[in-house]
């Protein structure tokens, strides 16, 4: 399986903020896209995940499943959580497994796996910023999908939250997925780096 | 399938909760309707040829008033991102949430109808007529609102937005809901003729809605 773009343009609010961008990935590949502030790592991801239009070029999943677009293949983790407060831990999780649907795992072994396991039924409101970044690793882990963006992944996670995500992105690439990952901090992880552009 | 019956469950699960905002309409059309009799003052005569469109003008603003978080609360969390990228068509997850949010806001309504009906004079067949309008109507409202929802989504503060835009959309239903109610109450016309038009309404806005609520979410994207 192969993600690949091709002389991607991205304009926001009539600004250019990057051109003629090629990149690739391939199964089992870690792909880090790092660059200063307003370099345009999110806009990329988001682009990615079909959330901004390309001013040009294009995107393609080679080797996945032709029924479906790339996004509908991808897990997209950004800086919002897309947690529900009024719901409990469980049922956040639970809508996320229904609702994406595809090929799932068990949600209880989930939660334990990112050390959320005494926690399912408090309601999302009561969880502290690390926790809330737990449980959306745990929607990558539940809802089986081959791409990952993931948006400064590690943010507000402990160190113990960082091993254990590195090794939740290593079973993913044992498993031939793709990570792609905008990020600051090193991954902890053998990553190609994509270096964007000084932004303006 | 599964999906939709998730975000529709989701939907209406926090809808009920604390905060969710399902009580708020219903709340907000008692107290419009209650205070109309203290301000009309008491002849009864002229409350019951004002009552039906004193329940449906409650009703439509109070719909309106829980409309605009219909996308927003998913717009700030992030929900609306996942949502587009499902494999879900959008336009049937647009359908779900407007249905889920006239079974939590919508029907409350309808099940206020005969209580506040008695505080306008009105006997029990004029309160079954303005129910049976408020269910075949309010399903309109909900649809049509849906398409200021969504193209509101990404402005902070977007009610009053939402208002201008939908207000006038909401127009015919009120006209032909009003008029069916009469109908059934004073005459002449047949209660038939201004109930099809209303039924046909809600029918072309539970089409068109989904679609127009779709085709904007994407548009707005960024």
């Amino acid at each position: 399986m192969r993600l690949s773009g091709r002389q991607i343009d991205c304009t926001r609010g009539g600004r250019s903020v990057f051109s003629g961008l090629d990149f690739e990935a391939s199964s089992g590949e870690v792909l880090a896209v790092v660059g200063p502030n307003g370099s345009g790592k999110t806009s990329l991801l988001r682009l990615i995940a079909g959330l901004l239009v390309p001013a040009g070029g294009s995107v393609d999943l080679e080797g996945g499943d032709v029924e479906l677009t790339p996004p509908e293949q991808s897990h997209y983790l950004g800086h919002r959580d897309a947690l529900k407060p009024a719901l409990t831990v469980h049922e956040n999780l639970a809508f996320w497994r229904d609702f994406l649907g595809g090929a799932v795992g068990d949600l209880g072994q989930c939660l334990t796996a990112v050390g959320l396991g005494h926690a399912t039924h408090l309601p999302a409101a009561y969880l502290s910023a690390g926790q809330r970044r737990r449980l959306s690793i745990a929607r990558l882990l539940v809802v089986r999908r081959p791409v990952w963006l993931l948006d400064e992944p590690t943010s507000a996670l402990d160190a113990a939250g960082q091993d254990l995500f590195t090794g939740v992105m290593r079973d993913h690439l044992s498993s031939g997925g793709i990570i792609i990952a905008a990020t600051h901090t090193p991954l902890g992880i053998d990553a190609r780096e994509l270096r964007m552009g000084g932004g303006k | 399938m599964t999906s939709l019956a998730a975000l529709i469950r989701r939907d209406i699960k926090i809808a009920l909760r604390v905060g969710g905002g399902a009580l708020i309409g219903v709340l907000f059309f008692l107290t419009v309707t209650v205070l109309m009799p203290f301000a009309i003052g008491p002849d009864l005569a002229l409350l019951t040829r004002l009552g039906p469109a004193i329940l449906w003008l409650g009703a439509l603003l109070a719909s309106l008033l829980t409309l605009d978080r219909l996308f927003t609360a998913d717009h700030e969390d992030g929900s609306l991102d996942l949502i587009l990228m499902g494999r879900t068509p959008l336009e049937l997850a647009c359908a779900a949430k407007a249905l889920a949010h006239w079974i939590a806001a919508g029907v409350p309504l309808i099940a206020a109808t005969p209580v506040l009906g008695l505080l306008l004079n009105l006997d029990a067949e004029a309160t079954s007529a303005v129910a049976l309008t408020l269910l075949v109507g309010t399903p309109a409202l909900t649809f049509t609102g849906m398409i200021g929802a969504a193209l509101a989504v990404t402005l902070h503060r977007g009610g009053l937005l939402l208002a201008v835009l939908v207000l006038p959309l909401s127009i015919p239903v009120l006209i032909f809901g009003v008029a069916a109610s009469q109908a059934a109450i004073t005459g002449p016309m047949s209660f038939g003729t201004p109930f099809s038009i209303l039924c046909a309404l809600s029918l072309v806005s539970l089409v068109v809605g989904p679609f127009a609520a779709a085709a904007s979410l994407r548009h707005g994207l960024d």
